[in-house]
C-alpha cells in the first residue's frame, strides 16, 4: 500500500554534525516526508504512539507538565518581567535537554519561547519532529537536534561569534540527571550554554529509601507506571548534593520543591517533602570582574541576575 | 466514520507525490486554533468571549455561520417575537462589550415573578428584596445577536467570521499522531473550501450536525407540546416589571415584559391547540389569552379547601410569609404578523466533548422554555469553556486536548443536569389536573412560597 519514497540517508547524520541551515532543510523535508526512509517513518510512528499517547507508557510524563510548565513559566516571568498576553515567554531562548518526544518542548514553544530540544536518541528526535510537522506556527519556534549536551556545548552554537558565551535564557533538564553518569560535566555544560543570569530547571528523583521503595519497586515493578529498568537508584541524587554540585559550578539555587505522583488519579501535585521527586530552579551567577570572595557569597545573585537579564 | 477514515488514509498513501504537495499546502493552508460552528446567540457569544480573553491573544479563531450577517443600524419600532430571559450571570458574561450594545438598543429588566396554578390558588412569587435589583432581563433574540455581531466587528484582529458558510462535512482526527494523517479536525464547506481546527466548538443548535457526526449519543424526547409566541399590546400602560406564568393543565402560559405597553407571550400547549390558536382572528386570540390568565374554571372545591387549610396552618408558623395573588395586565391586541409556533422537546448529549471537539448551548442541551433558562445555560457553557481554554493556553497546552475539555464537561453537566431534571419535572407535574398531583403540587408550591431561604436558593441557582 505504501509507495516508494525517494530516500536521502544524509538527512539524519547531517543534522547532528551540520549547521543550522541543513538542519532547517531537514525539518522542512521531514515535514513533507520526501527524504525520510519509509522504515524510519514507521519506527517513529510506532514510537510516536508511545510518546504521545497520554494514557500510554509516558502518561506520567504528560501529567507532569501540569507542574513543570507553570514552574518554568512563573520563575522565568519573575526574572523577565513585562510579557505579552498570549505569549508569556516571547523573546526567550530555551534549551530542552533530553527532550525525548518533545512532551515539554512543545508547551514551552506554545508559550512563545524559541525552544531547541536535544536528545541523543535519534528516534525520539524523529518522533518529536513528526509530531511537530503539522503545526507550522509552532514549528517556526521549536527545533530539534539529535545530539548530546556536551556536543552542543563544545560547538559554540550556530551563529555565535564568541566561544564560551552562552546564548540561552534557560536550560531545562527534566527527568534527565538521574540517567547521567557525569553530573560535573553536565553542570559545566549547562553553565557554558547559558547566558549570565540565565535559569536552569531540573526535575529529578531523590536518593532515599522511600524513592527506592516507591520510585523503583512500586513504579517500575508493581504498578508499571514507568517501564522496567528505566531508573538506576545509584544514579539518583539528593537535592542537597545537587545544590552543592551546582553551586560549585557557578549557580545559585533559587528554589526546590517536592513533587508527588498519585497513581490512582494519574495526577502530580506539589508537596513539602522532596523525598521522592523534586523540581529545582537555579540561576547562573554573573561573573565578577574582580575575584572578590565577599561579593560572590552574598545573597545578591538574584538581584544581579535580574539586572543582567534586563540588560540583555 | 472509521471506514471513511481508512479510505481517506488509503487515498493519501496511494498517491505519494500529490499527497506530498497536499501536505505542503496543508501546512500553509489555514489551521485555526479554534473554529466555532454556528453563529447564533451562544456561538457568537463564544467567539466574543474567546476574542477578548488575554491568554488567547494571538490565537486564530474562526466563527462559521450559515446565515447572513445580522446588522441592526436602527432598532425597529416593532418588537420581534422571539425573546429570552437573560439572567444576571449571563449579563455579566455578555458585559465584555456586548451588553453595552444591548442596553443601548433595547432590553427590559424585571424585578418580580409570579408563578401560579390554574387548578388551585397556590402561587409563588419571586422578587429580589424590595424590588430594587433586577431579577433578570427580557431581551429580543435579534438584539442579542446584533449586539454580539457588533462586538465581533471590533475584535477582527483575533476573530474572523465567515457568513453564508454552510458546513457539509466534518473529518475527525485519530487521537494521536499517525504518520500521514492530519491531526486536526477538518471542516469542509459547501464552497468546497476545507479548513482545519485544533479545536472545534459545536454551537449549531438542537439538531447539531457536529454532535451527530461525532456520533455522540443523545437522550431526547419530544414533548407533545408546541409554544405559541406573540407580541402583546396591553390594554393600559403599566409599570411592567413583573414576569407572569400560569400553569394550565395543557401547559404554561407566560407573559414577559417588553416595555410599559407591550409584553411577550410564550404559551406552551398541545400541538392541536397551538394550531387552533394560530388560526384564530386577533380578537378571539386576545380573549383566549386573557381567559387563560384570569379564569378559575379549572379549580375544584376540594383542592381549594385543602389549599386554604394548609395555608392557614403555615401562616401560624410563619405569619409574615406568603403573598397575595395579583392578576397580570389584560391584553388588548397583538403585534402585526407576530404569531408564530415551534415544537418543544428535551435533549441532552451524553457527552459534551470528544478529542478536539466541544459542544455548547442547545447542541449540548435543549430544555422546555417554562423556566426561561435555555439561553442562560448556553451562556454558562460559554463562560466555563472560555475559562478552561484560557488556563490551558497559559499552561502551553494543545487546546484540543481531552484533559481540560473533560473539566469543562464535568463542571457544566454538574450544573445543567439538575436544572434540566427540575424543568422536566415541573413540566410533567403541571401537565395534569388529576387531583392527587394537583394537591401535591399545590401544597408544595405554597410551602415553597413561605420559605424565603428556599426561594433565595432557587433564584441564586437560576441567576448564575
Amino acid at each position: 500500500m505504501s509507495s516508494r519514497l525517494p530516500s536521502s540517508p544524509t538527512c539524519f547524520p547531517s543534522s547532528v554534525l551540520g549547521t543550522g541551515l541543513i538542519e532547517q532543510g531537514c525539518l522542512a523535508h521531514s515535514a513533507s516526508h520526501t527524504t525520510l526512509d519509509p522504515s524510519e517513518v514507521k519506527r517513529f510512528q510506532s514510537l510516536a504512539s508511545k510518546w504521545w499517547d497520554e494514557q500510554g507508557e509516558f502518561g506520567a510524563l504528560h501529567a507532569m507538565n501540569d507542574l513543570r510548565v507553570p514552574f518554568i513559566r512563573d520563575n522565568l516571568l519573575n526574572v523577565h518581567r513585562g510579557h505579552q498576553p498570549g505569549k508569556p515567554l516571547a523573546g526567550l531562548k530555551i534549551l530542552d535537554v533530553g527532550c525525548g518526544g518533545g512532551l515539554l518542548t512543545e508547551p514551552l514553544g506554545r508559550l512563545g519561547a524559541d525552544v531547541l530540544g536535544i536528545d541523543p536518541v535519534a528516534d525520539s528526535i524523529g518522533t518529536a519532529r513528526l509530531h511537530l510537522s503539522h503545526d507550522s506556527v509552532l514549528g517556526a519556534r521549536v527545533r530539534y537536534r539529535a545530539c548530546t549536551l556536551e556536543e552542543l556545548s563544545a560547538e559554540g552554537e550556530e551563529g555565535e561569534e564568541e566561544e564560551g558565551v552562552g546564548q540561552f535564557d534557560a536550560v531545562v533538564a527534566s527527568e534527565v540527571v538521574e540517567h547521567l553518569a557525569d553530573l560535573e560535566t553536565f553542570a559545566f555544560c549547562c553553565s557554558h550554554v547559558l547566558k549570565p543570569g540565565g535559569s536552569l530547571f531540573i526535575t529529578t528523583i531523590n536518593k532515599t529509601n522511600l524513592s527506592y521503595a516507591l520510585g523503583i519497586v512500586a513504579a517500575e515493578q508493581l504498578l508499571r507506571i514507568v517501564p522496567r529498568g528505566t531508573h538506576d537508584w545509584e544514579k539518583f541524587i539528593s537535592p542537597v548534593e545537587l545544590e552543592r554540585l551546582l553551586e560549585s559550578n557557578g549557580f545559585s539555587v533559587q528554589s526546590i520543591r517536592g513533587m508527588l505522583y498519585n497513581p490512582v488519579s494519574g495526577k502530580w501535585s506539589w508537596t513539602d517533602s522532596t523525598a521522592i521527586n523534586y523540581a529545582l530552579h537555579a540561576v547562573k551567577l554573573i561573573e565578577e570582574p574582580q575575584p572578590d570572595r565577599a561579593q560572590a557569597d552574598n545573597p545578591d545573585p538574584e538581584y544581579r541576575a535580574h539586572a543582567a537579564s534586563t540588560h540583555n | 466514520t472509521q471506514a471513511a477514515l481508512l479510505a481517506a488514509a488509503a487515498a493519501v498513501f496511494s498517491d505519494w507525490t500529490t499527497s506530498r504537495k497536499r501536505l505542503l499546502s496543508d501546512t500553509h493552508s489555514e489551521v485555526y486554533d479554534v473554529i466555532i460552528s454556528g453563529g447564533g446567540m451562544v456561538g457568537s457569544a463564544m467567539a466574543c468571549s474567546l476574542g477578548m480573553e488575554p491568554n488567547l491573544k494571538g490565537k486564530k479563531i474562526l466563527l462559521l455561520e450559515a446565515g447572513n450577517k445580522k446588522v441592526m443600524d436602527k432598532v425597529s419600532d416593532t418588537y420581534s417575537t422571539r425573546v429570552s430571559s437573560i439572567s444576571p450571570g449571563s449579563a455579566t458574561l455578555l458585559s465584555v462589550g456586548a451588553w453595552d450594545h444591548i442596553t443601548g438598543m433595547r432590553c427590559k429588566p424585571y424585578q418580580k415573578m409570579q408563578v401560579w396554578d390554574a387548578c388551585s390558588d397556590a402561587l409563588i412569587t419571586f422578587d429580589k428584596e424590595n424590588l430594587q435589583d433586577e431579577m433578570a432581563y427580557i431581551v429580543e433574540n435579534d438584539i442579542i445577536v446584533a449586539a454580539l455581531t457588533k462586538q465581533l466587528d471590533s475584535l477582527s484582529d483575533n476573530v474572523q467570521v465567515k457568513y453564508r458558510s454552510k458546513v457539509v462535512k466534518y473529518t475527525w482526527p485519530m487521537s494521536y499522531q499517525a504518520a500521514d494523517s492530519i491531526p486536526w479536525v477538518q471542516v469542509t464547506l459547501d464552497s468546497g473550501e476545507t479548513l482545519q481546527a485544533k479545536l472545534l466548538i459545536g454551537a449549531d443548535g438542537p439538531n447539531s450536525m457536529v454532535r451527530r457526526e461525532a456520533g455522540i449519543p443523545t437522550v431526547k424526547w419530544n414533548y407533545d407540546q408546541s409554544a405559541v409566541v406573540a407580541v402583546l399590546h396591553l390594554s393600559e400602560p403599566t409599570e411592567n416589571i413583573v414576569a407572569w406564568q400560569r400553569f394550565l393543565p395543557t401547559g404554561p402560559i407566560a407573559m414577559l415584559p417588553l416595555s410599559d405597553t407591550e409584553s411577550s407571550l410564550v404559551w406552551s400547549t398541545s400541538h392541536g391547540h397551538a394550531e387552533e390558536l394560530l388560526q384564530l382572528d386577533e380578537e378571539s386570540f386576545v380573549d383566549a389569552i386573557n381567559s387563560a390568565f384570569w379564569s378559575n374554571d379549572n379549580q375544584s372545591e376540594f383542592i381549594e379547601r385543602a389549599g386554604s387549610l394548609f395555608r392557614g396552618a403555615l401562616s401560624v408558623l410563619m405569619p409574615s410569609a406568603g403573598s397575595t395573588r395579583q392578576l397580570p395586565p389584560s391584553v388588548a391586541g397583538i403585534g402585526p404578523k407576530s404569531r408564530v409556533m415551534f415544537p418543544l422537546g428535551m435533549g441532552h448529549a451524553s457527552e459534551y466533548i470528544r478529542h478536539r471537539v466541544a459542544l455548547i448551548g442547545d447542541a449540548a442541551h435543549r430544555v422546555h422554555p417554562l423556566a426561561g433558562q435555555g439561553a442562560n445555560l448556553g451562556f454558562g457553557d460559554v463562560a466555563c469553556l472560555t475559562q478552561v481554554l484560557s488556563q490551558a493556553a497559559f499552561n502551553g497546552k494543545d487546546l484540543g486536548a481531552m484533559q481540560h475539555l473533560l473539566e469543562y464537561e464535568t463542571e457544566r453537566q454538574r450544573h445543567n443536569l439538575p436544572m434540566m431534571a427540575a424543568i422536566d419535572l415541573m413540566k410533567r407535574l403541571y401537565s395534569t389536573n388529576a387531583a392527587p398531583v394537583v394537591l401535591l403540587r399545590t401544597l408544595g408550591l405554597q410551602a415553597t412560597n413561605m420559605l424565603p431561604p428556599l426561594k433565595e436558593q432557587i433564584i441564586a441557582f437560576a441567576s448564575k
